[in-house]
């Protein structure tokens, strides 16, 4: 699994953080997703699944 | 209300509503291994798009129309589902699970998700009028869009979360902005006075003119184009272009006589269920919140699509209340906000991170002895991190496990 992140799409609502923290963080001074794991091990995909799922700008994308 | 579900295996389910909620209901149906049959029906011509983006970067012309869309017609194929455009419908026959559409169609159902949405609320005189526009379709924001290019003076009625974006958004653009409204500040009603008076600081600084505190009480007009606001006062705001932004009603005109409660929405028990086999999603649902011991209804994006995640759960047999902790956010100028929570008037309110001064901080929210709410206006991340202490807030379990119905 690959994941991707669109920074520019991003509003920062942190609801991917929520949803697996061990791959999604956000920076300090606006907010706006870090992603910490590109290729997250498989125990995380539902996880991961999850927070492209909540995301409400449709900033993260997954590649399976 | 405690519905008993009886539609045993399900083999269809159809949603009523091509909304950022129903295409989510049908991604989390798959997600979760349904492999039945789905339907997806749309009023609009649409393939499902994101409404945030239309009081902002749709607005303003940063963004393509394209650009709006959920997903692209290649993921819209992936999920197995017929989706039928353009055909609003009509009617429910509750018993037998079946929706009758304008165009004549009949579809039945084991399962159907109501996700209608909300239509904008309007003004008396106000659809007789060119120039005056409303904001909830991808249409309404390019003709809205259109508008605000060929003319230079517009008068925002109504000072909510949508009328104060399309303000600022306008401001932006280089219009002659006036935002009217009843209430003392933007987003009196959402925020509390604190920080509404904030908003009221930064629209005026960036030169938004604020007319608050009185109604609209008509138009005026000049060979069937609207040419001013005229408020309670007596005074007319000029105007080429006019935006009411005055709030929605659910879209549930439709369900009239189908034997639904309908009540400021869809009232549904603590498992978005109206009735057996019939499930209320997004703006249009008023559920039964277990935690908090009412019915609420949500009008944001977020909760569209946890509350689809729900619905698609219960239409599988998950038997788990949905029972989030609300939260929206506005961008307005460079200012991004983010609630979480609820919010009310009378609150007090502590700064709990950061300054006011300098427009970056977090405050909590407190009443009745609870927090019930946090606002980061500029801090994301910070105030994210606080949304727990209102979880924890909750008084658990709730005084009455089981409420009347």
């Amino acid at each position: 699994m690959k994941v991707v992140v669109e920074e520019d799409k991003c509003v920062a609502a942190g609801q991917c953080v929520a949803a697996a923290m061990d791959v999604f963080d956000q920076r300090d001074e606006d907010g706006i997703v870090v992603l910490l794991d590109e290729n997250p091990p498989a125990e995380l995909a539902d996880d991961v699944r999850n927070a492209a799922a909540v995301c409400p700008a449709l900033a993260i994308r997954i590649e399976e | 209300m405690s519905i008993e579900d009886d539609t045993g295996a399900v083999a269809h389910v159809l949603v009523v509503g091509a909304s950022a909620s129903g295409l989510t209901t049908v991604e989390a149906l798959r997600r979760k291994g349904y492999t039945g049959r789905i339907t997806v029906l749309g009023a609009e011509p649409h393939a499902p798009y994101d409404r945030p983006p239309l009081s902002k970067q749709i607005l303003s012309g940063a963004w393509d129309p394209d650009r709006a869309a959920l997903r692209t017609e290649e993921m819209l194929t992936g999920l197995d589902t017929e989706f039928v455009y353009g055909d609003p419908a009509v009617g429910l026959d509750t018993a037998t699970r079946t929706v009758r559409t304008e165009s004549g169609r009949e579809l039945s159902a084991d399962a159907v998700v109501i996700a209608t949405g909300v239509r904008p609320r309007v003004l008396p005189g106000q659809g007789e009028l060119t120039g005056v526009h409303v904001l909830r379709t991808l249409d309404d924001a390019l003709a809205l869009r259109t508008d605000l290019l060929a003319g230079s003076r517009l008068v925002v009625v109504g000072e909510g979360v949508l009328g104060s974006e399309i303000a600022a958004t306008a401001r932006m653009l280089g219009l002659d902005v006036t935002l009217a409204g009843p209430l003392t500040g933007p987003l009196a009603l959402q925020v509390g006075p604190l920080v509404s008076g904030l908003l009221a600081e930064l629209h005026t600084e960036r030169g938004v003119r604020l007319r608050l505190g009185n109604g609209v009480t008509g138009f005026t007009s000049a060979q069937g184009r609207v040419s001013g606001v005229e408020l309670s006062t007596g005074e007319v705001l000029p105007a080429d272009v006019v935006v009411v932004a005055i709030g929605a009603s659910p879209a549930t005109e439709w369900l009239a006589g189908s034997g639904l409660e309908l009540d400021n929405g869809v009232v549904c028990d603590s498992r978005c269920r109206a009735a057996p086999g019939i499930y209320a999603v997004g703006d249009v649902a008023r559920w039964h919140h277990e935690q908090l011991g009412r019915l609420i209804r949500l009008e944001n994006r977020t909760n569209a699509t946890k509350q689809a995640m729900a619905v698609a759960g219960a239409i599988l047999g998950e038997d788990r209340p949905y029972e989030p902790v609300p939260y929206f956010w506005t961008d307005q100028f460079d200012a991004k906000l983010q609630v979480h929570g609820f919010l009310p008037a009378d609150a007090e309110v502590d700064l709990v991170d950061g300054e006011l001064a300098a427009r970056r901080f977090v405050a909590r929210y407190r009443s009745g002895g609870r927090v019930t709410g946090i606002l980061g206006w500029n801090m994301p991340k910070q105030a994210r991190q606080r949304r727990q202490e209102i979880v924890d807030s909750v008084p658990s379990p709730a005084p009455v496990p089981s409420p009347a119905h």
